[in-house]
């Protein structure tokens, strides 16, 4: 199998990126994505140049660290899937593929497809988590959590961070990672007693940060490797407004 | 040098209450003063790095991923195991002691195994309370599955996606206490050699991904929490960036390697498919609650699954092993597929697989119930292969996944080099010869949040006369001269091959000779052949691009030679021990009926190994068995 990768390439943050285009022979239909690109990366070493750089860690769909725009999409051409569960038999032999790194302003490129995510850090300090120290918890079973709620918390905690919501959207929002962590806290009753402050600081941070707003189009739930519902910013929106009334 | 496991008195039950009614502690203004190196931000480190700044110690945490919620301990999907007796089946500490003992297979301290079954239940607490969405039943209590070696169902667990929820609990505790500005988080950093001071650990060397640069930290104390090293056999279960080089460095430097060929190989990953591979995804074993495994009975039969009957299948887990059946323990279900896949039983394109077959639960419990215990498992496994396995049985198959060696620790973590701690994966500790499904996210987890920050203050509260360590040290300097010389060194070669060429090479000889199955003569081939692959590293490896930038082949080509050295000790280490126990097995230490055969006369040590300017010396750490003798391990 033989393919056109046009990648961008980009030494570095200040740095003029460009395309370029690499054909690359001896694929295979059982290859990955990302293993055709190492397999790409082979050969610019043997020719003496630099690797593409790209992120990858765990390699099966949950780390979160892989993610490039692939001829237009989010995490290539299916619906809720990361990069790197992408495989080459989703392509024809003698396709030309484009690979571009996320683009939003606030996640500025590093190198090549690399980009700096950690704005999606920043929302967490503030507030993404339940204040209780190593050795203070009551035992497990002594505060019910019914099985409709743990599996709502579970639906919006199964977030991998890997921001192809923001990739992808217009607006290059984060309301999807943002709603998705304060929802999963804030249905739990372990999260109540600081869930007015939780969804506040949150919420403010992802304004600083320079994410742009939600306009519901949509686009961002179905990119979603973890199939997170846009259901959960309409919730958001409403825990917000809960807030600024109660604070 | 006499080991010295510093096993506190008392009755069992007693060890871990005894020592903390000794323990030394440390005023809450003088943590203030005292700094501790984390290095990695899985449960281990993350979970150590929290609950230490919580206690009022400044902590420096280092991760080489982007952010620290990408830690490895993200993909473990089916649960964390805890005695708390909620099913009324009659579990107990002691009942867990005992399985994760004689499922290690007697290689294990007894103290160390009965404190992490005592722990459980508060650990379980701890997690309820940040947050984790564990299953529940409709009523609101905590559901509990059964997990392969035991026959009690203790196993907590949020859909598959159990260490990923975990690890966002452990990574959320982390980011407040960053917030609180009690802890300096570096991502993207790489540690490449720990700093000795009177032989005490006192630093690293660490490298920032971003620019190439080589940053010099200073501490009191450094923990390693780095996880597991089978990505030494390349095709693994493990992130592609896992690696050994933070506890091999810290073993050159002088601490002990315990048992490193004890490496486990998981029964039930997705069958490698082709020669580019870079990965063996791994399908959780809770599957085989409700799974059933097997083979045709006729060789290679190449009819589709569905299409042979009942009398045509060999359940040969059931057959062999009826009282645990498709649950028995990790080492054995993997010998046991690699038994029949070399008997020409094996099935997929490459005969390398075994089937996981669920059409009796789905007709016993409906599509719905399944769905709900393993839905997004199914969808995993429809992603990767493009097949549905509501329809037809999944393809199985036998993949390195986690390392029960690791530096030599004391019953407080500590390494052999004072000052120098080691926890989770990276440790020799609790898992013996085999490890417990299950047992991976707690050991990780109470050695982070629960062991270490009692243990350490006996080290830390001899440091508060320690003056500043300073990093314009002779040490120091030498050290980060070392890593730029030897980072130099490998651009400087300019070979003809790549990095990953090389893994390759390594992996497939690891594969072939030190897995599932070892022999003498195999063991010693390969030790000169990865001695090869060594040389040949310095003569042909390729590395382009500069030291001073984002350079991600280079990162590779740093943590590959240290892989190869890695693989010469684990091959030295099952040569040497010459019996099979767990996931060692030596095929000429056997019984008649292929199980293996141990020998505790000879082998109830732990090994622990010492590094002498490229040579390896044996020490030993005598097991002794005052509760529990040492029985053959059934599961017939």
């Amino acid at each position: 199998m033989q393919l056109t990768f046009k990648i961008w390439r980009q030494d570095s943050p200040e740095a003029k990126g460009q395309l370029i285009a690499y054909e690359v022979d001896g694929l295979t239909e059982e290859m990955s994505f990302l293993e055709a690109l190492d397999h790409l990366n082979e050969l610019l070493v043997l020719k003496g140049e630099k690797v593409i750089a790209y992120e990858y860690d765990c390699r099966e769909g949950i780390c979160g660290q892989c993610g490039v725009f692939i001829n237009g999409r989010a995490h290539g051409p299916h619906d809720h899937i990361t990069t790197c569960q992408l495989h080459l038999r989703s392509f024809q032999d003698g396709d030309t593929v484009l690979v571009e790194p996320w683009r939003a302003e606030s996640f500025p490129i590093i190198k090549d497809l690399i980009v700096d995510r950690t704005a999606f850090d920043r929302i967490i300090t503030e507030g993404g988590y339940i204040s209780a120290k190593t050795g203070t918890a009551p035992e497990a079973n002594a505060i019910l959590v019914g099985k409709e709620i743990a599996d709502r918390a579970m639906d919006a905690a199964a977030c991998i961070g890997c921001g192809a919501c923001v990739a992808t959207c217009k607006n290059a929002s984060a309301a999807l990672f943002t709603a998705a962590k304060i929802n999963h806290l804030n249905a739990l009753p372990q999260g109540a007693p600081e869930a007015h402050r939780r969804v506040l600081d949150m919420t403010q941070q992802m304004e600083a940060e320079g994410f742009g707003h939600c306009s519901f189009t949509g686009a961002c739930e179905i990119e979603c490797p973890q199939e997170i519902s846009i259901a959960n910013i309409a919730e958001m929106n409403a825990r917000v407004l809960k807030a600024k009334l109660l604070g | 040098m006499r080991l010295e496991s510093k096993i506190p008195e008392g009755r069992l039950e007693e060890k871990w209450r005894n020592y903390q009614a000794n323990a030394r502690l440390i005023n809450p203004a003088n943590k203030n003063k005292l700094q501790v190196i984390v290095i990695g931000t899985g449960l281990a480190g993350a979970g150590a790095a929290a609950t230490l700044a919580e206690l009022g110690y400044q902590v420096k945490c280092f991760c080489y991923q982007d952010t620290p919620r990408r830690a490895h301990s993200t993909a473990a999907q089916g649960g964390i195991n805890a005695a708390k007796n909620y099913q009324h089946d009659g579990d107990s500490i002691w009942r867990m002691f005992y399985d994760t003992l004689k499922g290690g297979d007697f290689r294990s301290r007894e103290a160390n195994v009965y404190r992490l079954a005592e722990i459980s239940g508060p650990l379980i607490d701890h997690f309820t309370q940040q947050g984790v969405p564990f299953a529940r039943e409709y009523g609101g209590v905590l559901i509990n599955r059964s997990f392969g070696g035991v026959q009690v169902q203790r196993t907590f667990y949020a859909r598959g996606q159990t260490g990923q929820q975990l690890l966002l609990a452990a990574y959320s505790q982390l980011s407040k206490m960053i917030r609180a500005g009690k802890v300096d988080m570096y991502a993207r950093h790489e540690m490449q050699d720990l700093v000795l001071i009177d032989g005490q650990a006192r630093g690293i060397i660490a490298r920032d991904l971003i620019t190439g640069e080589l940053k010099r930290f200073s501490a009191n104390a450094v923990v390693l929490a780095s996880g597991g090293y089978s990505r030494v056999f390349r095709l693994s279960t493990m992130a592609i960036g896992s690696n050994g080089s933070a506890i091999w460095k810290a073993h050159k430097r002088g601490a002990f390697f315990a048992a490193p060929s004890f490496v486990q190989i998981h029964p039930t990953a997705l069958p490698q498919a082709s020669q580019a591979q870079s990965k063996l995804t791994l399908m959780s074993e809770s599957l085989r609650n409700d799974g059933r495994i097997w083979v045709p009975s006729k060789k290679r039969d190449e009819r589709k699954a569905n299409d042979i009957p009942e009398a045509e299948r060999d359940y040969y887990l059931e057959r062999r092993y009826p009282s645990f059946g498709n649950l028995a323990p990790r080492d054995i279900a993997s010998r046991a597929a690699k038994e029949r896949i070399d008997a020409g039983h094996g099935v997929g394109q490459l005969k390398n697989a075994v089937y996981l077959d669920f059409k009796h639960a789905i007709e016993r419990f409906g599509i719905d119930v399944i769905k709900d215990r393993y839905g997004n498992l199914f969808s995993m496994y429809k992603k990767i292969t493009g097949i549905n396995a509501y329809e037809e049985p999944m393809k199985i198959s036998p993949a390195a996944h986690f390392s029960m060696g690791g530096l030599w620790v004391d019953y407080e973590l500590m390494t052999t080099i004072p000052g120098l701690y080691a926890l989770g994966e990276c440790n020799f500790s609790d898992h013996g010869a085999n490890r417990l499904g299950a047992n991976s996210l707690l050991q990780a987890s109470i050695d982070g949040y629960f062991i270490l920050p009692n243990t350490i203050n006996s080290y830390l509260a001899e440091q508060l006369q320690q003056k500043d360590i300073s990093t314009e040290h002779e040490a120091f300097v030498e050290a980060e001269r070392g890593v730029a010389e030897h980072i130099d060194r490998i651009l400087a070669v300019q070979g003809k091959r790549t990095a990953d060429d090389f893994h390759r090479e390594l992996g497939g000889i690891m594969w072939q000779e030190c897995a599932m199955s070892r022999n003498r003569l195999g063991l010693e081939k390969a030790i000169e052949q990865i001695e090869q692959i060594r040389q040949g590293f310095w003569k042909e490896v390729r590395v382009t691009g500069g030291a001073h930038e984002m350079n991600t082949e280079l990162d590779k080509a740093i943590r590959l030679i240290d892989f190869i050295e890695l693989g010469l000790l684990m091959c030295t280490d099952a040569l040497d021990r010459e019996e099979s126990c767990g996931a060692h097995f030596r095929e000429e230490y056997q019984t008649e009926e292929g199980e293996a055969l141990r020998k505790d006369e000879e082998y109830a040590f732990v090994s622990a190994w010492e590094y002498q300017d490229g040579q390896f010396r044996r020490h030993k750490e005598h097991l002794e068995f005052e509760y529990l003798q040492p029985t053959v391990r059934s599961y017939k």
